[in-house]
């Protein structure tokens, strides 16, 4: 493969002693890079003066496989995006459908895309505390974290049938309703979710060697965080007052009570304590979705297999686990889209990469990746 | 007022010498401009609240390039599309990076995958494909004797 | 296990065609039950792959460990989409892992090209294309029960190695419907 390499800068110090830049690569393959990322790192002796990210390892061509697709057989195009949380993939593709074909969704079905986008985003959080601990060393915290990610899943799995890629969410509507029993098993999942998430913020984040390896790495601004288009955890954590669920709201979120989760200092340790806060949260929206969700159709009636909506374009986007996911599609009136291009999240915070590891030592890398939160499936597409 | 007259409003009061009219969309509001004043609309824009770029990106009119960027404003919570266009053989247009730095890599995936050049980035490479890959895949005449395409079952 | 492995090359420079049945076994049998793995998890499989080996579906218990580190490893398990820009990678990684070795095709991307068959530019269409695989596990991701059954099916095939270079039982494997080629040469 070929490397990029400007030639390496060599000093000379006072005493006569030749100095080089170091470079070094890190990845694709490796055990703490979320996937197919590959950083190149440029050191001076222990600190990095520069890191560049090196992506693509996953580029599998959606945007170009949906030019050859129906708007219903792109939907599990969508799930293989953010693969850590397709119900909000799903979610983010079918309201573009559904603005550009002017198709109403019945309430139920709005409240049950709330039940599961909160569900996986608890689900999405758990993976990306787990990993980043993984990263620091900190193995069990991935394994706990695991377990809280298994009971939703198979929530998921008795719902959907599929315990990764659930094609659940439908332009129009979710594809089954739920079964016999469904709302009570959430409900008995989230009366332990407290418990859970109490005893992994008093074991990770409460630890001292998670605060002295966190604490004061890859500090963001908020200014930087918006010029550079962050959004999610890693704005939040800066401090950045958005989200889109209350600022931009969609669906039936004006109807729920919930607080937006604000970091302070901008550091690794406020991403991540962002994340796990998030979730308490997300139980609150469920909780209240679970007890005012109607009854009703699933689907609308009447809406055909293959739809085809009028010329034009549309933009939509939802408050996904990593940040602000968009669809732009642009459609010229026939069943396949002319253009559909993902906004990914992952993908404008991991431009951050760069410059949030100035200064820091390679093991700090590693800690700021994990704090960014990448999926490389969202990231390359 | 709906976000179209909200930026309708603020176009109002910008530079007419700048070229921009307003259209609508599905309640979304359209500003279409020549490609030579691109810079001077993003920094107008920038200087009036709108401080995300969300998203950069192509759309291949088979005479023309269309680019389309998405600008959004907390402070007016509103967000409106940018577009322009740039001809299929001299594919080049300023880069909005000394504007929004999140033109960064949005800039670079659509050099990669359309071939669209901008002027003024401080470092245009190919970001998805590897370096050598020939050609620029999302144009719409791209080949390709490795691609099977799928057949048509509806 | 380095004597083992010299006598099984003395044997085989001193006329050839010996197979060493009871010493076979042993030494099969305890490769088999501990068989590290180097996890190339690229896409989504990769979510299914660690599921697989934490708390519900434990994959220690088979003794199948993940390493990632492809020189302490003996089999590697490519999960999710490899693309004409990975390929290098995982044939560098796959060159550098010692023998004997095997490879696991997990998902349906590997096997095929899966989702991913049509229209794309950038897909390697099925690992096999570049690699020799071994045990093909089919699944969008596959599920970790169909996991398990893959690494027991690749237990009766590390059976069938012998000590003497390139040599292999003819035995009768355990599979689930039984196939047209048993074990090979011997």
């Amino acid at each position: 493969m070929p490397l990029q390499i400007e030639s390496r800068k060599s000093t000379v110090t006072e005493e006569g002693l030749p100095v080089e830049e170091l470079v070094v690569n890190v990845g694709p393959s490796h055990p703490s890079t979320h996937g197919v990322g590959r950083v190149i790192v440029h050191l001076d002796g222990e600190s990095i003066t520069k890191a560049d990210p090196v992506i693509g390892y996953l580029h599998r061509g959606i945007e170009k496989m949906a030019e050859n697709r129906t708007y219903l057989q792109i939907v599990p195009l969508t799930d293989r995006l953010d693969y850590v949380g397709s119900m909000y993939a799903n979610w983010a593709y079918c309201r573009t459908v559904e603005r550009l074909a002017d198709i109403r969704v019945p309430e139920r079905a709005e409240y049950l895309r709330v039940i599961v986008c909160e569900l996986q985003r608890i689900a999405s959080h758990m993976m990306g505390i787990g990993s980043a601990a993984a990263d620091t060393g900190a193995f069990s915290m991935f394994i706990y974290t695991f377990d809280v990610r298994e009971r939703i899943i198979e929530l998921f799995e008795s719902l959907c049938g599929a315990r990764l890629t659930y094609n659940y969410v439908r332009p129009g509507g979710v594809s089954f309703d739920t079964p016999e029993g469904w709302t009570d098993q959430v409900l008995e999942l989230l009366g332990t979710l407290d418990a859970s998430l109490d005893e992994l913020d008093r074991l990770f984040f409460g630890n001292v060697i998670t605060r002295g390896r966190l604490k004061g790495i890859g500090v963001l601004s908020a200014e930087d965080a918006v010029a550079w288009g962050a959004s999610g955890p890693v704005a939040r954590g800066s401090g950045v007052d958005w989200d889109l669920r209350r600022d931009d709201p969609y669906s039936v979120y004006p109807r729920f009570e919930f607080d937006v989760v604000l970091g302070e200092n901008g550091d690794a340790y406020d991403r991540g304590r962002v994340r796990l806060v998030e979730c308490y949260e997300s139980a609150r929206i469920i909780a209240q979705a679970i007890e005012q969700l109607p009854g009703g159709a699933v689907r609308p009636e009447g809406l055909q297999r293959l739809i085809a909506p009028p010329p034009g374009e549309a933009y939509d986007h939802i408050e996904a686990a990593r940040g602000s996911l968009g669809v732009y599609l642009v459609s010229d009136g026939s069943p396949r889209p002319y253009r559909m291009k993902v906004r990914s999240p992952a993908f404008c915070n991991l431009a951050l990469l760069s410059k949030l590891c100035e200064g820091h030592t390679l093991p700090d890398l590693v800690v700021v990746l994990g704090s960014l939160d990448p999926v490389f499936g969202e990231v390359d597409r | 007022m709906s976000i179209y007259e909200a930026i309708r409003a603020v176009v109002e009061e910008m530079a007419p010498d700048l070229g921009i009219t307003v259209t609508e969309s599905w309640d979304d509001a359209i500003l279409d401009i020549p490609a030579e004043s691109l810079l001077a609309v993003g920094r107008e824009l920038k200087a009036r609240g709108f401080d995300r770029l969300g998203m950069v990106t192509a759309v291949d009119r088979d005479e023309e390039f269309e680019l389309v960027y998405r600008v959004q404003s907390r402070t007016l919570s509103a967000a409106a599309f940018v577009k322009t266009r740039v001809a299929r053989e001299r594919a080049s247009i300023d880069s909005l990076y000394e504007v929004w730095p999140a033109a960064d890599w949005q800039e670079r995936e659509v050099w990669d995958l359309f071939g669209i050049a901008f002027v003024g980035h401080p470092d245009l490479r190919r970001i998805l494909l590897p370096e050598d890959w020939p050609g620029h895949p999302l144009r719409r005449d791209y080949e390709d004797a490795n691609v099977i395409k799928r057949p048509d079952y509806i | 296990m380095a004597i083992v492995d010299r006598l099984g090359a003395a044997l085989e420079g001193a006329g050839g065609g010996v197979i060493l049945t009871s010493v076979d076994a042993l030494v099969d049998w305890s490769r088999g039950q501990s068989l590290w793995a180097f996890p190339m998890g690229t896409a989504c499989c990769a979510m299914e792959l660690i599921a697989a080996s934490f708390n519900k579906f434990d994959f220690d218990r088979l003794g199948t460990f993940p390493r990632p580190d492809p020189r302490h490893t003996d089999v590697i398990i490519l999960a999710g989409t490899i693309t004409e820009k990975m390929k290098p990678a995982v044939k560098l990684l796959y060159d550098q892992m010692p023998d004997p070795k095997w490879v696991v095709a997990m998902g349906n991307c590997t096997v095929s090209g899966g989702i991913f068959y049509y229209d794309t530019y950038s897909v390697v269409r099925g690992a096999d294309t570049f690699l020799p695989v071994d045990v093909y596990i089919a699944g969008c991701p596959p599920r970790p029960e169909s996991m398990m059954d893959g690494v027991l099916q690749l237990r009766e095939l590390v059976k069938t190695e012998s000590l003497a270079p390139g040599k292999r039982h003819a035995r009768e494997l355990l599979l689930p419907e039984a196939p047209a080629e048993s074990g090979g040469e011997s």
